[in-house]
């Protein structure tokens, strides 16, 4: 599974990634995360607010942080 | 509405801290007590409401109701404006937004209007400034940072600027925007209104807490008045100097809000302190930082000029109205 977080590298983006880390270890899911700064790449996923969350290339939510709760349901989801 | 609490700081002071009534120490700290719970309640209602509204609105929802009503008309503008307090986005998100925009048509000039309309209503500003000195001021703040925003915007689109803004910027394909709600209960979304409002109150109430505790140290120790000659309405310079301290100071409106009615005992008038205020909350040094990624150091100038001025004007303006 890959995982990645869109944004600027603004205090909510690092906050998401933690968060997402968090979810993805306490599932036991073995992900693999990345960062993406581009603007370019960013607005290519359709986002205009950061942070986003994207897995398996599909956007899942943007313009917020969401809690570890919310990210395990959504790991899981599309884990199966 | 606030008698209780009013009940509350008497009980703490003279009956459970044992002070006597009529003291300079028991009226500070009954004062203290008081004016921090008042604000800490107002704010959290306020932020609380504005979070719930926004809720119902997205910049990419803006953004196709102004790609389709094409062209610079004044309505566009007064449209933008309005998008900008009710979309929320961190500042972070600027950049990414101003890209959307451009690339889906929308003049610079509107897109402007909307940018700079969104950080300069803050919601938190909004909220102390109703709990300092009510609905009146409240609404003058709404309504002048709307005003500025119009006409900067205006400005900016009649200036025909384009050429200013980075060039990689026309190039950027923006992929499929979608929305990305999912279908929301009521109850979804309360529970994440009231989750985001406790965050931003976690993230300022230190600011503010400091604040009023300036505010009270200033209130025992500086005798009222004493800024009166330097940043009085009778100088015509203090709105002006107050603006340009204001730009590079940043987010800290949370702790200067509840200073400023201790500015406004001291002698600055009410004018200069809502320009030093909206200084502080609309022009960021960090946002700059970010916008120059798209825009050419000219533009972004005359952004800052502009944008300075009509905080400025408003300082003057309100000088005058409210004294």
């Amino acid at each position: 599974m890959i995982v990645k977080i869109l944004g600027g590298g603004c205090a909510n983006c690092k906050k998401l990634m933690e968060n997402a880390k968090k979810a993805a270890e306490e599932l036991g899911i073995s992900a693999q995360f990345e960062e993406v700064k581009d603007y370019e790449k960013i607005l290519g996923y359709g986002v205009m607010r950061t942070p986003a969350l994207v897995v398996n290339e599909k956007v899942m939510f943007s313009g917020r942080v969401a809690g570890v709760e919310e990210i395990k349901k959504i790991l899981k989801k599309e884990n199966a | 509405m606030f008698y209780p609490v009013q009940k509350f700081a008497d009980f703490v002071v003279f009956k459970l801290l044992n002070i006597r009534q009529g003291t300079k120490l028991a009226s500070a700290l009954n004062f203290f007590i008081f004016d921090t719970i008042k604000i800490f309640i107002l704010l959290f209602i306020i932020v609380f409401v504005i979070t719930f509204i926004r809720s119902y609105f997205s910049p990419e929802k803006t953004r196709s109701m102004l790609a389709r009503s094409k062209g610079k008309t004044f309505l566009t503008h007064i449209l933008a404006a309005l998008f900008g307090i009710v979309t929320p986005f961190c500042s972070c998100s600027a950049v990414p937004l101003f890209i959307g925009f451009v690339e889906a048509g929308i003049p610079l000039g509107v897109t402007f209007s909307y940018l700079i309309a969104a950080p300069m209503v803050n919601e938190v500003a909004l909220g102390l400034l109703y709990a300092n000195f009510g609905l009146k001021i409240a609404l003058i703040y709404i309504i002048s940072g709307e005003i500025i925003a119009i006409i900067s915007g205006i400005i900016i689109g009649k200036l025909g600027l384009e050429k200013y803004v980075e060039d990689y910027v026309f190039r950027i394909k923006v992929g499929n925007v979608q929305e990305f709600e999912e279908k929301k209960t009521m109850k979804m979304r309360l529970k994440e209104t009231l989750n985001f409002t406790l965050e931003l109150i976690k993230k300022v109430w230190v600011y503010v807490v400091v604040g009023i505790g300036i505010g009270a140290w200033m209130h025992g120790y500086i005798p009222a008045g004493a800024l009166a000659s330097l940043a009085g309405r009778h100088n015509p310079f203090a709105v002006f100097i107050a603006t340009l301290i204001g730009i590079p100071l940043y987010s800290n409106a949370a702790g200067i809000i509840p200073l400023v009615s201790e500015f406004r005992r001291l002698g600055v008038s009410m004018g200069t302190s809502l320009a030093f205020m909206m200084s502080v909350t609309a022009l960021s040094l960090p946002e700059m930082i970010l916008l120059r990624r798209v825009l050419k150091p000219k533009l972004l100038a005359v952004f800052v000029a502009i944008v300075g001025s009509g905080i400025i004007l408003t300082g003057y303006l309100f000088n005058i109205i409210l004294g």
